[in-house]
């Protein structure tokens, strides 16, 4: 009965997108406020009902009802109930309805948090997202029916993949999902403003929230991703340049030109069609990744089960939203006029500098995600593009990046001053290339690339600190969305003295261990105590037992694993880590080598932490960011009328 | 009131600036176009796909205990002259058996020699496979360590290779050999080779 | 003749110490040759990474052909003669790969000279008409607000 009424919210779903993907559009065309104020109300519903079908899905998984396909291949009886529902989203059919779930709490934040856009402006953005919502439940109706029945029900399920039994399911798909999904709110305006024809500086400053919200879940999902794959997968790597990660990373990257763009739009009225272009190019690249996950085209870890038609079916979707927004920008952009003027030294060409830095970036991993398909579709050869591949070609191109971002937040608008910021930063350089010089010296080995990695990084967390100090002396105050680009370029700085210490410094080794054994690594002594059988709730495991120490002391007691769930049967390692906030120690299981000998493999990683903590900062700058005053306020200010919008185009007017 | 409108440029200059306004527009949907080709192209291949680099070459020399003489060598060149078939195969893989009816019957025809490289198994497991689900083999050479394999180019069992009469490897087949690929590829290569 | 003692356990400690170093060096260029080859079964691991059986036994192989004196690039090519470009884990520069390899680089100076005659043509292009003094107060005027939030970020 469940599934079935789930299945039913989906077809009524699919209905009022329908409606709140025609009518608005219609009424704001033809300037009828009836059909105009349908979106609203449309948007909240469509909420109501994708609620509702997830709600029964999740139910079915919870209830562990096997007579539901997707709960039998997907889960089992013995599953612990935090996983049984996050087995909700853990396949294609379920993802999906997880994608068109954030959607519709997108569409519903939008419905209620925009009481200053004028109706017809909400109409077409209520519209757009309604199309997409159309798109998605289609798909979902006629190729990818999470509700399917499975008659005679199984007795048991099929289990959660092991991988996936973790706190990292719960939180990963969800916050990356928002993400991905956000920058449709981010498109939905471009396209509004693009049909409308209403593209100014009032346009960006509604749109920014919106789209540094987006990014912040972004940024969050992909964090913690990457958090997961370190801790779950045995082997302490934690970034691999995988197609779905780099699947997840291209829209982040043009998520961070686009931000930055929206902030010139907003003060100056300058760059409008570049944000523009932005805005549809990011929620692109996220449509890329889901067709890219889910077809079949590239291998991945990561990837659904594929089958062609469904395949075809994105890329048809894909075709049209990202085709037709391309066509719509390509005729209606280059009516508009070129916004405020600004020299070759100012903070606005700073930040186009750095909006086609993150573009040549993310065409660089774009290349190499897709190159193996390009030759291959060519009939010329076969290759495979790797991590050493990635490695050499995205650091020197983010390099520049992070140097500009060390200098821009001290550029002024318009006409920067030269000699200032230099006189500004004089002892800031000074200070930062003594120490990019002097740190890898306290870690016992000097290296060029070290020092380069830690002087970007000292870098930019310089010209914050100099930025906050210019700022403070001056007397303006301190507002959010300043105090929220500090934090996030400061959580950049933190990011890449976390990667620059880890790669430079980490260590490892594969050693065979009989009970007793000692060995040592990086001033550490690891004591292989043996191994034990214990029993989880749905699997079996080996665990040992390792004693670290230093200098004699005992620093920490871990027990890593080596698990064969009781579905599935494939062996799992499960690493055990002494986390610290200047070094992480990693203890793996490898193999059992006869009488009570094991294999095991020890990595000392130095400052790994500092990655994420980097990510959080970045975040947390976001929230802060898009958290300003100037967002809240309700009622148009009389300056805003004459504000920054020096240009603003009229519909029909050449 | 003054107007705060930038002064027009020249005619011909405003024409290069539409000119080059227009390419700058058109290009994103220009190159999303030729990305979207090759993405359609791509649903139809397979990425986990390794082709072999071995196809028009030489097949690798071995010398190998048969596995039903083990006394017995077999080198390649013993097939000289003749077009054959060297199916990889092992009793601890489940496909194998998906194909084994086929290779079975196509025994029976005489039409093409089928060898078989007994690919990282135990001996008795093999010769217990064998007798269960039948023999299409001439003989099986036995692969204990897996060199042969890596030498190649085995990476995913069962593998198949057609190999003409000079010894050259004309055709390789990763997977199960299905009925159609027999039908479509394999003989009529063999058949066009065998002249 | 204690000269001579000294020199031959002096070799032997350097010798010894020698091996010992060149273990771990052996052990290293194993490794780094590892990690440049792309396992095939789990395709997404290197070679040194990854846990699948063919993994082990190519591994091995790798081990075998150091300790036979073979040199890096020698060994990374049997592999390629085998299991071709794909097995390496960093695509090999070659003609069809040029793109992949320059591109990036090609589009970044491409990408800069665009932005730079861009920025000068705008610059060039909008050259604002003198004003007289009445134009001049109602710009001030508009302006003077907006100078404040000049500083903002």
């Amino acid at each position: 009965m469940i599934p079935e009424l789930g299945h039913f919210a989906l077809i009524v779903a699919l209905a009022i997108a329908l409606v709140q993907g025609t009518l608005p559009f219609l009424g704001a065309a033809k300037k009828i406020p009836g059909l105009v104020a349908v979106a609203r109300p449309a948007a909240q519903g469509q909420f109501v009902f994708v609620a509702i079908a997830f709600g029964c899905l999740a139910w079915a998984f919870y209830s562990n009802d096997f007579s539901v396909l997707n709960v039998a291949t997907n889960s089992n009886s013995r599953l612990p109930a935090p996983y049984r529902i996050a087995a909700t989203w853990g396949s294609h059919e379920g993802s999906l309805l997880l994608w068109v779930m954030m959607l519709s709490l997108w569409m519903l934040a939008v419905s209620v948090f925009s009481r200053s856009l004028p109706q017809e402006m909400l109409a077409r953005i209520l519209g757009v997202m309604g199309l997409i919502a159309v798109g998605f439940l289609s798909f979902m109706l006629f190729t990818s029916n999470p509700f399917e029945r499975l008659l005679p029900a199984a007795a048991d399920g099929r289990d959660l993949n092991p991988l996936l039994q973790d706190p990292g399911m719960v939180f990963h798909p969800p916050m990356l999902y928002m993400g991905y999904v956000g920058f449709s709110v981010a498109f939905a305006f471009a396209i509004a403003a693009l049909i409308d024809g209403r593209l100014d500086a009032t346009w960006a400053r509604w749109s920014r929230p919106w789209t540094t919200a987006a990014w912040v879940f972004l940024t969050i999902g992909i964090a913690l991703g990457s958090f997961w794959a370190y801790y779950e997968l045995g082997w302490g790597g934690w970034w691999f340049w995988d197609p779905v990660e780099n699947a997840s990373f291209m829209p982040w990257l043009i998520g961070t030109a686009l931000i930055h763009s929206l902030a010139v739009t907003e003060k100056r009225g300058a760059f409008k069609s570049w944000t523009v272009l932005l805005a549809i190019v990011a929620f692109s690249l996220s449509l890329l990744g889901t067709f890219l996950v889910r077809s079949g085209v590239l291998t991945s870890v990561h990837a659904f089960a594929t089958d062609p038609k469904r395949g075809v079916f994105i890329l048809g979707f894909l075709a049209l939203v990202v085709g037709g927004s391309l066509a719509l920008y390509a005729w209606r952009a280059s009516k508009v006029s070129p916004g405020g003027m600004f020299e070759l030294l100012s903070r606005e060409s700073m930040l186009l500098a750095n909006s086609v830095l993150l573009i040549v970036a993310c065409a660089a991993v774009l290349l190499g995600t897709l190159y193996p398909l390009f030759l291959d579709a060519l009939g010329m050869g076969k290759i495979s593009v790797g991590p050493p591949y990635f490695e050499s070609v995205f650091a020197p191109l983010m390099a520049p990046a992070i140097l500009l971002a060390g200098i821009g937040p001290l550029v002024a608008w318009r006409k920067g001053d030269g000699t200032e910021v230099l006189r500004r930063l004089r002892w800031t350089a000074i200070i930062v290339l003594a120490a990019a010089l002097f740190v890898p010296l306290l870690f016992g080995r000097w290296a060029l690339l070290t020092s380069f990695g830690l002087l970007l990084a000292f870098w930019i967390l310089g010209g914050a600190l100099t930025a906050l100090i210019v700022r403070l002396r001056s007397r303006t105050g301190i507002t959010s969305a300043f105090a929220g680009m500090l934090l996030a370029h400061a959580g950049i700085g933190v990011f890449v003295i976390g990667v620059t210490l880890v790669k430079s410094y980490e260590t490892e080794r594969d050693i065979r261990m009989q009970p007793g054994d000692t060995a040592g690594l990086g001033g550490y002594s690891f004591r292989f105590d043996g191994v034990r059988e214990v029993s989880g709730p749905n699997y079996a495991a080996a665990r040992g037992t390792i004693t670290v120490l230093r200098d004699g002391q005992t620093v920490a007691q871990l027990a890593p694993e080596k698990r064969v769930y009781l579905v599935q049967r494939n062996p799992m390692t499960e690493a055990a880590i002494d986390a610290g906030i200047s070094r992480d120690v990693y203890v793996a299981l490898g193999e059992a080598v006869g009488n009570d000998a094991w294999t095991v493999r020890v990595h000392i990683k130095p400052f790994i932490r500092w990655i994420w903590i980097g990510c959080l900062m970045m975040a947390f700058g976001g929230v802060l960011a898009a958290s300003d005053r100037r967002y809240r306020i309700a009622a148009r200010r009389q300056d805003d009328a004459s504000g920054a919008d020096a240009s603003v185009m009229r519909s029909g007017a050449a | 009131m003054m107007p705060l409108a930038p002064t027009h440029p020249s005619c011909e200059a405003a024409q290069r600036e539409t000119a080059s306004r227009l390419t700058r527009f058109l290009l994103p949907i220009g190159i999303f176009i030729v990305l979207v080709g090759f993405l359609a192209v791509g649903l139809n291949l397979n990425p986990r796909e390794v082709p072999s680099p071995l196809v028009g070459k030489p097949a690798p020399a071995f010398e190998l205990p048969l596995l039903h003489q083990p006394d017995k060598r077999f080198v390649p060149s013993d097939m000289r002259g003749k077009v054959w078939l060297l199916n990889v195969w092992a009793s601890w893989c489940a496909s194998c058996r998906d194909e084994h009816p086929l290779l079975v019957e196509l025994s029976r025809n005489g039409v093409l020699p089928i060898l078989g490289l007994n690919y990282k198994d135990k001996d008795e497991d093999a010769q217990r496979w064998l007798k269960k689900f039948g023999d299409p083999y001439q003989l099986s050479v036995v692969d204990a360590d897996g060199r042969i394999g890596i030498d190649y180019g085995v990476y995913g069992v069962p593998e198949t290779y057609l190999i003409d009469a000079e010894g050259v490897i004309r055709f390789k087949q990763i997977g199960p050999v299905t009925s159609e690929l027999l039908q479509q590829k394999i003989l009529p290569l063999a058949k066009a080779l065998q002249k | 003749m204690r000269h001579w003692l000294l020199v031959f356990f002096m070799s032997v400690a350097v010798n010894v110490s020698a091996t010992e170093k060149s273990d771990l060096d052996t052990e290293q260029r194993v490794r780094q040759i590892e990690e440049k080859l792309r396992c095939l079964v789990c395709q997404n691991q290197s070679l040194a990474d990854s846990n699948a059986e063919l993994a082990g036994d190519l591994r091995r192989q790798v081990r075998d052909q150091v300790a036979a004196g073979r040199s890096d690039t020698e060994i990374l090519d049997f592999m390629v003669q085998r299991y071709g470009d794909f097995v390496l884990y960093e695509p090999p520069f070659k003609s069809t790969t040029l793109l992949l390899w320059i591109g990036p680089f090609v589009l970044l100076a491409a990408a800069a000279l665009t932005l730079l005659a861009a920025l000068r043509r705008r610059r060039g292009a909008a050259e604002e008409p003198a004003l007289d003094p009445e134009g001049k107060r109602v710009v001030e005027r508009v302006l003077a607000p907006l100078r404040k939030h000049d500083e903002g970020a």
